[in-house]
């Protein structure tokens, strides 16, 4: 046992551990509340069977009914464009939107910025489903609403990564170009532009990437591709059917995945 | 005299048959996909209007409507980010303890990266269906939706760290002759807990915006409100909720941001 008046080291001092473990205490305090909020609506009778449900579920889905394969090509053709035309809408409004968002490029940083981080924090802040879920009530169903939905969701996710980009580049060329006499439209195309090109390759195939899965789910809510049949055939309950579908989704996933990684190695 | 010559940056593909090939195959490509659209005058007409309504709805949302049905949706969301998020990070640990290469015996290796494959392969909403089939409607079902995803999330991410750790350091906590549990406290902990917070952090972000969705599928949170206020064609409301998203996600983006700049 320590003489009195030796001093003993401790990491902390004993208000900050004080301060530590009421925090911690505080964090546990809140879980249990939320546990106890999120299941007042929960009804236990259902939970207590779901290993039973879930056996269900797995003999219902077997053995898959591969007859429906041929009806599928057309809604994964569906898919892919959606997901491909969604890209280059996003492109199409994400690419300006950056550079209204970066500070060496964007016209004002009272106005223009603002504005631009604006859209990008509300395109990245709502979920292609649910733009989708509007559009398809205002356009009414169709493969035209996902890409658009698509495109909405990806302005937010390009526009940040390409701004981020931009605004790294290497000062020292853009200068070296401004030394020639460029004027501000030829400091972009010769000073920006190449620097931020392999970037913007990469991000598009990434975002398209990406776009592939969410598409393939789109449907759920009547915006087309893939996720129409899956919403079909769960709806019927036709659970044989569910799996040839999830097996075409994975199968799409992976080959999407595939694809873009390889471009992505190439170019960088 | 000869004549000014002009100078033009060299293409990206030097080869031009190659070069217009792939041009011929991507406008082919545009023309097929484009082609696919169906578009109907008359719907796109009546759309607009509706399209119009909602944008206008921006300019003048109403909370106040269906106030209890969003406050709820709110709460309820809210409360399944906190608890998945919890319980993910929680049972992320061991699944990407497992998925370290140089931790991991063989086969517990391939099951843990077994298991972060199919996690991440799925959409939530995928996932969220057979869980509300499993659980039954309500909160639960969404919430354990969230924990497979942020497992596969975290778990991926955190077996990655581990795996590119300084084994000098594990070296050195091993020769004062710690044992299997005291080296992972002592030597790969302290290495990967800064990012590993800030991932967390990041994951609670990304959880609350899937919370709003996956209600869509009748696995609890704002999403079911947003969907009826849709159907509905009540604009007001679903621009109240959207506002609403945008607002908390702004919220815990800044936190998030303020948390792994503490941490850096």
């Amino acid at each position: 046992m320590p003489a009195t008046g030796d001093r003993v080291w401790r990491r902390r001092t004993p208000a900050a551990s004080l301060l530590r473990w009421a925090g911690w205490l505080l964090a546990v305090l809140v879980l249990v509340r939320c546990w106890t909020l999120m299941n007042e609506n929960t009804i236990w009778d259902f939970v207590s069977d779901a290993p039973t449900q879930a056996a269900d579920l797995i003999t219902r889905m077997v053995p898959p009914r591969w007859s429906v394969i041929p009806s599928l090509w057309q809604p994964l053709w569906d898919t892919i464009n959606i997901a491909t035309l969604g890209t280059l809408l996003g492109l199409l409004i994400g690419t300006p939107v950056a550079f209204l968002a970066a500070r060496d490029t964007t016209p004002s940083k009272i106005f223009a910025r603002p504005l631009a981080l604006a859209i990008i924090v509300s395109s990245r802040s709502i979920n292609a489903l649910i733009w989708a879920l509007l559009l398809v009530t205002v356009l009414g169903p169709g493969v035209l609403a996902g890409i658009i939905a698509i495109g909405l969701r990806s302005i937010g996710f390009i526009g940040k990564l390409l701004y981020e980009a931009i605004e790294e580049v290497d000062r020292k060329q853009v200068e070296a170009i401004e030394a020639t006499g460029a004027s501000g439209g030829q400091r972009l195309i010769y000073g920006i532009v190449p620097q931020i090109m392999p970037a913007f390759a990469g991000i598009t195939v990434y975002r398209w990437d990406i776009n592939i899965r969410e598409s393939a789910v789109l449907g759920l809510v009547g915006a087309g591709g893939i996720g129409l049949q899956l919403n079909a055939s769960v709806s019927r309950l036709a659970w044989p059917e569910v799996t040839v579908i999830f097996a075409a989704i994975l199968l799409t996933v992976f080959l999407s995945e595939y694809v873009s990684a390889q471009v992505r190695k190439r170019i960088i | 005299m000869s004549e000014a010559r002009t100078w033009s940056p060299p293409p990206l593909i030097r080869n031009p048959w190659l070069r217009h090939g792939l041009r011929a195959a991507a406008l082919l490509y545009l023309a097929a996909a484009f082609s696919t659209i169906h578009l109907n005058p008359a719907r796109l007409a009546q759309g607009l209007d509706r399209g119009w309504a909602f944008v206008s709805a921006f300019g003048h949302p109403n909370i106040v409507r269906h106030g209890q049905e969003i406050f709820e949706g709110f709460i309820e969301s809210l409360t399944m980010t906190a608890v998945a998020t919890a319980a993910g990070v929680a049972l992320s640990l061991p699944v990407g303890l497992g998925a370290a290469r140089n931790l991991a015996p063989g086969p517990l290796y391939a099951l843990c990266r077994g298991l972060i494959a199919i996690s991440r392969t799925f959409p939530e909403i995928i996932v969220a269906i057979l869980f509300v089939k499993m659980f039954g409607f309500g909160p639960l079902a969404g919430a354990a939706t969230l924990v497979f995803a942020t497992i596969g999330f975290m778990a991926k991410l955190l077996a990655e760290d581990i795996e590119d750790i300084d084994e000098g350091q594990v070296e050195a906590i091993r020769a004062t002759g710690a044992g299997p549990f005291q080296t992972l406290v002592y030597a790969v902990q302290p290495q990967v807990i800064a990012r590993f917070i800030g991932l967390s952090v990041y994951r609670l972000d990304i959880n609350f915006r899937e919370s709003a969705v996956i209600g869509i599928v009748g696995a609890g949170g704002i999403g079911a409100t947003l969907d009826t206020a849709f159907t509905q064609y009540d604009f007001e409301t679903a621009a109240a909720i959207l506002l609403t998203i945008i607002g908390i996600v702004m919220a815990t983006e800044y936190i998030s941001s303020l948390v792994r700049e503490r941490l850096r």
